[in-house]
């Protein structure tokens, strides 16, 4: 497996990075981990003249929380987030199910969310969890923008040339919360045949004051299934919600029969793991 | 160490039952192995190889301008540059032939079509995307029921007299006595199933150095090679090479698993190219490669029936099986079984009648037939016999452990010929079933399962019981491409007593290093770690027929015993010299030779050694030196009884094994960690195969399954947890009592977990569910039965 060649440059700085992107055109990528990107390559199925490594970057590293979010730089492994107390609800839940322990320690939740690959885990935890993204552009602009801003479609994203991801932000809950990531897989270190986010807060008579459901491998891009995250809103947490909940997320999912199982299994899991995840999470949130 | 066994050396001898540590690994772990990638050659040229993407084509031409073009090409191959050579096409294993550079047409995605000869691999992988091939792209044909039908494509149409997709027909036994029985039988059961396409995938893709010296016409091929001395002998057939001027160096090998028996046109491409340029040439397979273009395992479609008598006994069996063959016909095979050791298919069972038909279809495929780990087709009949018997159980209202004791061969029947004409060595399988059974109390288990039934859980026992055939020869029956299939041993002592043994077959990580030292050990008293084990380089080794289909025991172990007794012969010629004693007073043990009643008279066998190029006895002929070609009388038939355990989720189909035992009789074990260190891995790749590995193919014929991201092969994070049990009835006829074990537990075990889901669902009447046993396939098994919740 060889890939075809390309140029590297090291940036030390965002505006740097920003920089040789902008430069580089079209056909320049960001090197941060690389676990997507480097096998793509291998395979030919990626050809980028131009590679900007972002890891020399300090100030992308950090993993921190601050003004009731919790912030995710661009270089922040799979593995700082599994090992972090920072980590909550259902990113919390997630981090371990990525991948594998290899891709964990090299790979960037971040770099993740930028590639949008519908079987990516960490775009639906992020739509679950109402979670916003922090670009930076080559003319030194910052912007914030939802999560459900950045994903266009599969593995493309809304950002535009020169630009590039600094970080994620999850608002953390003042309240009772609580959260899941439900992934059927068929060995450690593949993609998810179905995943389910779920995230609940619930106000101080244990109602339901805010509900989040997104799906992994269901759909062209990682989908939140907001009509059933609207029927549990307001609502006092039951069986009957949520199996109704579940039902409206199996009804949203677009799954197709590929060789991991029918759209019919699918969808039937879906159903089954929402229901599941949202008896979790609210069971975390009772505890919290 | 079974309690059969004895051992009758000390451990610091380490002769046979002595677990001892892998004398090979120090090396291996420390990064001092010596693999193909690893060689490096002056002057050496790189190998990249064009592939065809689509799956049946014409072609109208081949245009390398631009690859050539691309500075550090040296040169481009095509199959027309091939054909100016009469190489464009190869003899197969199975008497077919194949195309090494396609000329007429592509009849498989990722055939190979071109090779590019660079300076180095990037920018021969950067030249070999640039060759421009001209396809008129024809259906292709993706099932062999559709290439048997009416109007189907004609793949092999080079071939002359071809006028349809059929590769063979084949059939074994009595169809008369069958029949008659089957009319008389109170029940019939059948089962229809798939055994689907796997690939054995072994860590270290196939690769091969090509060196040939433009002056003296040496050739010294380094391969990833399981049978060097058959591929040197099919080069000089092939390619018209003196057969004294070719080396083949088969080096450390990460695995081979049936994978590495084949000759593949990159191994021949390489070799040309080395030819043409008089520089050596290396191509090493990348991954998907690999997977999408080289021997593949199984693919056949099979329907079997049991007819059953009125008190549950087996009268009869049919099978009838199709092979999607591929392309080409490469099965490794021996010539005259078509179908392998397929009709092995009567397991472990006592009953008069069987017939076995086969018939083999061409595909759009690549071509393979090896025996994954396997000896040759016996994992496809083992696995229909043992997924028939547990259907016939549930069909007469029995467990489908009783109904297995009913019906086995029973231990003093052995030697035991089957309806198909084998003749089974040895074995006790009533003993080796309740000892499993046993070990898991499965009275209880079967209680446990009744509870969780009534609380609404799905908790399956599954239990296999098979009989291996390993060990090909003899040569009567047995021979590849004409080779025949004997083995050999040639042992060497020098001055000091230490020790150096060479094999015609060849390790991949069987521990061959260790276990053959170990038999020598025994046999002559040589500690282990005094004994060097050479092997890989026909130069340097007898020959033989190489390693696959657990033969490497079976054959060249007892050519290692046989060997190390002529040496022991001697030895004893030469210690009655050196004792002034009569040969036939001599006791030797544990490489000491001592005078019956005066054991304080007594030589070791270091100092015969010595003495064997210092003081030789008058008339005797210097050295202690010998070989050994042996050709065994009979297979041997080493068998298991597997239990397995799992509990389904009814709500979405995903199943977990609770526990897996598995007891394996191989005979005498010569070292019995290495023993279970094989039966582990076979049991992995038993769980693999049943839960989640395949290879198949869209309706375009593209090939699902060509990177290690949907062809799965299990970590140990999946991998239930194995508990080994034995027993250890040795073969008669083995020299040392030992059978073959290498593949034991990938042949026995794929039905056991399959039978274990199955009885989770068998009381909602389900019988069936191929391979692999997906989640989506047990949820819709459990749909369409009413027990699906929700």
């Amino acid at each position: 497996m060889y890939p075809s060649s390309f140029d590297l440059t090291v940036a030390r700085s965002v505006a740097e990075a920003t920089a040789a992107l902008s430069e580089g055109g079209e056909d320049a990528r960001i090197l941060a981990g690389g676990q997507s990107l480097i096998p793509m390559m291998k395979l030919r199925f990626a050809f980028p003249s131009l590679l900007v490594d972002i890891n020399e970057i300090a100030e992308l590293a950090s993993l921190e929380r601050q003004n009731g979010e919790l912030r995710v730089g661009a270089t922040v492994r799979h593995a700082d987030v599994a090992a972090s107390d920072l980590a909550f609800g259902a990113v919390a839940a997630a981090a371990p199910w990525v991948a594998d322990p290899l891709v964990r320690n090299r790979g960037t939740l971040v770099g993740s969310v930028a590639h949008c690959d519908p079987e990516g885990d960490w775009n639906s935890v992020l739509l679950a969890t109402g979670a916003t993204v922090q670009i930076a552009g080559a003319d030194g602009s910052e912007r914030s923008i939802p999560i459900t801003e950045l994903i266009v479609g599969p593995f493309t994203n809304s950002l535009g040339e020169g630009e590039m991801l600094t970080a994620v932000h999850v608002p953390v809950p003042s309240g009772a919360s609580g959260g899941a990531y439900l992934k059927l897989e068929r060995k450690v270190g593949d993609y998810a045949t179905v995943g389910v986010a779920t995230h609940l807060e619930l106000d101080e008579d244990g109602r339901i004051s805010s509900a989040g459901i997104a799906l992994t491998s269901v759909a062209p891009s990682n989908l939140k299934a907001t009509e059933a995250e609207s029927v549990l809103i307001g609502e006092s947490p039951s069986g009957e919600l949520f199996a109704e909940a579940a039902s409206l997320t199996a009804d949203a999912a677009e799954p197709r029969s590929d060789i991991r199982g029918t759209a019919e299994w699918k969808r039937n899991v879906v159903r089954v793991y929402t229901r599941r995840g949202l008896e979790q999470a609210l069971s975390q949130a009772r505890s919290s | 160490m079974t309690a059969a066994q004895t051992l009758s050396t000390p451990p610091e001898i380490g002769g046979i039952g002595h677990s001892v540590p892998r004398q090979e690994d120090a090396r291996l772990i420390e990064g001092q192995g010596n693999f193909l990638d690893d060689i490096s050659l002056p002057g050496m040229l790189h190998m990249a190889i064009h592939r065809s993407p689509v799956a049946h084509a014409r072609i109208r031409g081949v245009n390398t301008e631009a690859a050539a073009a691309v500075p550090g090409v040296v040169a481009v191959v095509t199959g027309e540059l091939m054909a100016q050579h009469n190489l464009a096409w190869m003899p197969t294993l199975s008497g077919d032939t194949q195309a090494v550079l396609a000329t007429d047409k592509v009849r498989y995605q990722g055939q190979e079509v071109a090779c590019v000869i660079a300076s180095d691999p990037y920018t021969a992988a950067d030249a070999a995307a640039l060759v421009e091939v001209d396809y008129d792209v024809l259906d292709p044909v993706t099932s062999p029921q559709q290439s048997l039908a009416d109007g189907a494509p004609l793949i092999r149409d080079e071939k002359e007299g071809q006028t349809d997709n059929l590769v063979y027909t084949w059939e074994s036994g009595d169809s008369d006595a069958t029949d008659a029985a089957f009319d008389s039988a109170a029940r019939v059961v059948s089962l229809e199933t798939h055994y689907p396409r796997s690939h054995p995938a072994p860590l270290e893709t196939c690769g091969i150095v090509a060196d040939i010296n433009s002056v003296t016409g040496q050739a010294t091929l380094y391969m990833t090679s399981q049978a060097p001395h058959a591929h040197r002998t099919l080069f000089a057939l092939v390619a018209g090479l003196p057969e004294q001027n070719i080396r083949i160096i088969s080096p450390d090998i990460g695995g081979g698993f049936g994978n590495k028996v084949p000759i593949y046109p990159g191994y021949v491409v390489a070799t040309a190219a080395s030819l043409l340029l008089g520089t050596p040439v290396k191509w090493i397979e990348s991954r998907t490669d690999n997977l999408i273009s080289t021997g593949f395992g199984r693919d056949y479609h099979m329907r079997g029936e049991l007819a059953l008598s009125e008190d549950g006994r087996i009268l009869a069996l049919r099978a009838d099986v199709l092979s999607d063959q591929g392309a080409f016909y490469s099965d490794a095979q021996p010539s005259k079984l078509r179908a392998g050791l397929f009709h092995v298919v009567t397991g472990s069972y006592d009953f008069p009648s069987a017939h076995v038909t086969c018939r083999g279809a061409f595909t759009n495929k690549a071509p393979g037939g090896v025996a994954y780990r396997c000896s040759f087709r016996i994992t496809e009949a083992s696995y229909l016999i043992e997924r028939l018997v547990q259907n016939a159980a549930y069909e007469i209202g029995e467990d489908p452990a009783d109904f297995r004791l009913r019906n086995f061969i029973k231990p003093e029947q052995f030697p035991y010929t089957t309806p198909t004409g084998f003749v089974y060595d040895s074995g006790d399988y009533h003993t080796a079933m309740r000892k499993a059974m046993d070990e898991v109390d499965y009275t209880a288990l079967r209680a446990e399962q009744a509870e969780a039934r009534a609380e609404g859980r799905l908790i399956g026992i599954g239990v296999a019981h098979f009989t291996e055939a390993v060990g090909a020869g003899p040569s009567r029956t047995f021979d590849i491409a004409g080779l025949k299939m004997f083995d050999s041993a040639e042992l060497r002592v020098h001055p000091t007593g230490k020790a150096i043994l060479k094999l015609g077959v060849k390790t991949q990580g069987q521990g061959h290093e260790t276990t053959f030292a170990q038999i020598v050990a025994n046999e002559l008293g040589i500690p282990v770690t005094d004994i060097k084990v050479v092997h890989g380089d026909t130069d340097h080794t007898p020959y033989g027929l190489g390693t696959y289909g657990s033969r490497s025991t079976p054959t060249g172990g007892a050519a290692t015993a046989m060997v190390s007794r002529k040496l022991a012969d001697k030895s004893r010629k030469i210690a009655a010299h050196l004792l002034e004693a009569a040969e036939a007073d001599l006791d030797f043990s544990a490489g000491v030779f001592s005078v019956r009643g005066t054991p304080d008279r007594s030589v070791t066998i270091q100092d015969v050694a010595f003495a064997a190029y210092t003081n030789m006895p008058e008339g005797v002929e210097h050295g202690l030196e010998g070989s050994y070609y042996y050709d065994p009388p009979n297979l041997t038939f080493p068998y298991g009884s597997y239990i397995v355990v799992v509990e389904v989720d009814a709500e979405t189909g995903v199943w977990k094994v609770d526990r897996m035992v598995a007891l394996d009789d191989c005979g005498v074990r010569i070292n019995p960690m290495i023993v279970e260190g094989q039966i582990q891995g076979g049991l992995t790749e038993g769980f693999a195969k049943s839960s989640m590995q395949w290879i198949t193919f869209d309706e375009d014929g593209n090939c699902i399954g060509s990177n290690f991201m949907d062809y799965l092969v299990p970590t140990a994070w999946e991998t239930p947890r194995f508990e080994l049990l034995e027993t250890c009835v040795p073969s008669p006829h083995h020299p040392i009592g030992a059978k073959g074990v290498g593949e034991s537990a990938t042949v026995g075990s794929p039905a056991a977990f399959v039978n274990a889901v199955i009885d989770a669902l068998a009381h909602l009447g389900v019988r069936n569910i191929d391979m692999p046993v997906l989640p989506d396939r047990v949820w819709a098994a459990l749909q369409s039965a009413g027990g699906g919740v929700g």
